[in-house]
């Protein structure tokens, strides 16, 4: 049976392999990034702005900070309440030409210990869940093995 | 001085998993803190209720539905949300009818029935809320954004799981003496280390419960407490509710990002601490000044922080703070004297008007055997979702 991939968030995340970005939207005014996008007005508060243009963030970025799940989360998060909980990684990620800090799940087997602060990660595009008729689709932090 | 409203009484239901509805607990705190007071419900001129969203369509009235189970008495009614911090702008919103002349004696109340295990989001498919995104897309529960902030601290400022653990060991003591604690039992840091890994670094010792709880404050002019035979009361001197400035430099919850720093510099001043800033400067006090704190310990790591943001110690020197003993029993300043939420767990719009409760008591000098000897000055702190601040000033 072929089943539909989808975003699990429609607009945050675009592209295959190596093309694969975040997208966020910047400030036509002040330059500004945003992520989640921002598409109606510009929240910085001496900005007037309400052009904003979508664009890819940072493929790169280095650990802010990272922790587990060790329990299972519960709804809205999908999980196979059959199936016993494999913990996930959560990497915190700054990007240096944006200024910010982005938030998201690691990929699938790389554990907390494997981790440090400082490390380099690259975003790649992962499966948060599926279902019986869609694949929901992630972004993913992986560690690019460059410690600095 | 003119800023200043009494705290005639206060009072709590003790904390726990008592399975029963926050009006319930909500009343006998309202009733405890009345009793205390020496007040009369029919004297009250007004009331404002801290909302729980947790406890359906009467929670989000609170003010109304504790007024009714009280009685109906005709007095002013308000119902205030702000997550975390409701309790305490529930007191600001209070102490503002009571300096604007519109009331001279206000009840603040807040309770809740937590649920068992983590907070969690109202349900539906609801991705323009951030509280639900980040449940949905990333499965971030409230203890991984705690071992975030542990980790990070740890790397930067050296902090070590074995730190954690001992305010852990300072909170549980102090819950231990505290009737109205949830749990009051002893911890040793070899329990806190045995304990189930929730969020690395983070053990379950290492992070608040959900329990059920009430707490309630009467507050009046300083005016009417002296007419009321109150002639030296415990006074709040200033409630600080700002908001973070853009951008905000550090993850915080519930958001996925921060803001980006590209166009605006941060400010050096990170969130917390202009909170207690800014109710520093209305008080017209200092950290020096302070003889006890009640801050909002939802992890141990997050008390470390906490001692930086108040301005108890320098940045990253909250370990050796705790360390030195300058936070425990018998300190320069100790903190979360009542146990804290690691003794009590969240009762979310109780814990802010509980937090003012214990100032209350070290101030009067009745805190028992969790007393600091000649307190004088005491601060709260707390954070809400979603940019709501907290921190209360009393003195006496």
């Amino acid at each position: 049976m072929s089943r539909t991939r989808a975003p699990v968030v429609a607009r945050w995340f675009a592209g295959e392999g190596e093309e694969f970005r975040l997208l966020g939207t910047r400030c036509r005014a002040c330059a500004s990034v945003f992520f989640p996008r921002e598409d109606v007005q510009c929240r910085n508060p001496g900005c007037q702005g309400d052009d904003l243009e979508e664009v890819p963030l940072s493929r790169r970025g280095r650990v802010w900070s990272y922790t587990d799940s060790r329990y299972r989360p519960p709804s809205p998060y999908v999980t196979d309440p059959e199936l016993p909980w494999e913990p996930h990684t959560l990497i915190a990620v700054e990007l240096e030409a944006e200024r910010m800090v982005v938030l998201g799940q690691a990929v699938p087997g790389v554990a907390v210990a494997e981790l440090a602060v400082g490390m380099e990660v690259e975003v790649v595009p992962g499966v948060l869940h599926e279902d019986a008729e869609t694949v929901w689709t992630t972004w993913q932090w992986r560690p690019t093995g460059v410690t600095g | 001085m003119t800023g200043d409203v009494a705290v005639l009484g206060a009072g709590m239901h003790p904390w726990g998993k008592w399975g029963r509805g926050f009006v319930e607990y909500g009343v006998a705190a309202a009733r405890a803190a009345l009793a205390d007071a020496g007040l009369d419900w029919r004297e009250v001129g007004s009331i404002v209720g801290a909302d729980t969203v947790r406890g359906g369509y009467p929670g989000y009235v609170a003010g109304a539905t504790f007024a009714k189970a009280l009685g109906w008495q005709g007095a002013r009614v308000t119902s205030v949300y702000a997550a975390c911090a409701s309790g305490a702008q529930a007191i600001d919103t209070a102490r503002v009818q009571i300096l604007a002349g519109r009331a001279d004696v206000v009840l603040v109340v807040g309770a809740d029935a937590a649920p068992k295990g983590f907070f969690r989001p109202a349900g539906g498919d609801r991705p323009d809320d951030p509280d639900w995104l980040r449940f949905r897309v990333l499965g971030a529960t409230n203890p991984t954004y705690f071992g975030l902030y542990a980790r990070r601290r740890m790397a930067v400022h050296g902090d070590t799981t074995e730190d954690f653990a001992q305010v852990k060991v300072k909170n549980a003591a102090l819950g231990a003496l505290n009737p109205y604690a949830r749990y009051r039992k002893r911890v040793t840091a070899e329990e806190v280390s045995a304990s189930a890994v929730v969020a690395d670094p983070l053990r379950l010792l290492d992070i608040c419960a959900t329990s059920d709880g009430g707490a309630a404050v009467v507050l009046s002019s300083v005016e009417y407490a002296r007419r009321h035979g109150v002639v030296d009361p415990v006074r709040i001197r200033a409630v600080s509710t700002v908001t973070p400035r853009y951008p905000t430099a550090v993850l915080d919850l519930p958001d996925i990002a921060t803001d980006s720093a590209v166009a605006v510099e941060p400010a050096t001043e990170p969130f917390r601490a202009s909170l207690a800033r800014v109710a520093y400067e209305e008080a017209g006090i200092g950290p020096e000044d302070l003889s006890v704190a009640e801050v909002y310990d939802l992890s141990t790591a997050l008390e470390l922080q906490w001692y930086e943001d108040l301005g108890l110690c320098g940045e990253g020197e909250g370990a050796k703070l705790l360390r030195e003993g300058a936070t425990a029993p018998g300190g320069r300043i100790p903190v979360n004297t009542s146990g804290g939420l690691a003794s009590f767990g969240e009762a979310v719009p109780a814990q802010a008007i509980a937090q003012v409760c214990e100032v209350t008591w070290q101030l009067r000098g009745t805190a028992g055997d969790r007393q600091v000897a000649g307190a004088r000055v005491g601060i709260t702190a707390n954070q809400g979702l979603f940019g709501h601040g907290s921190a209360v000033i009393a003195v006496r």
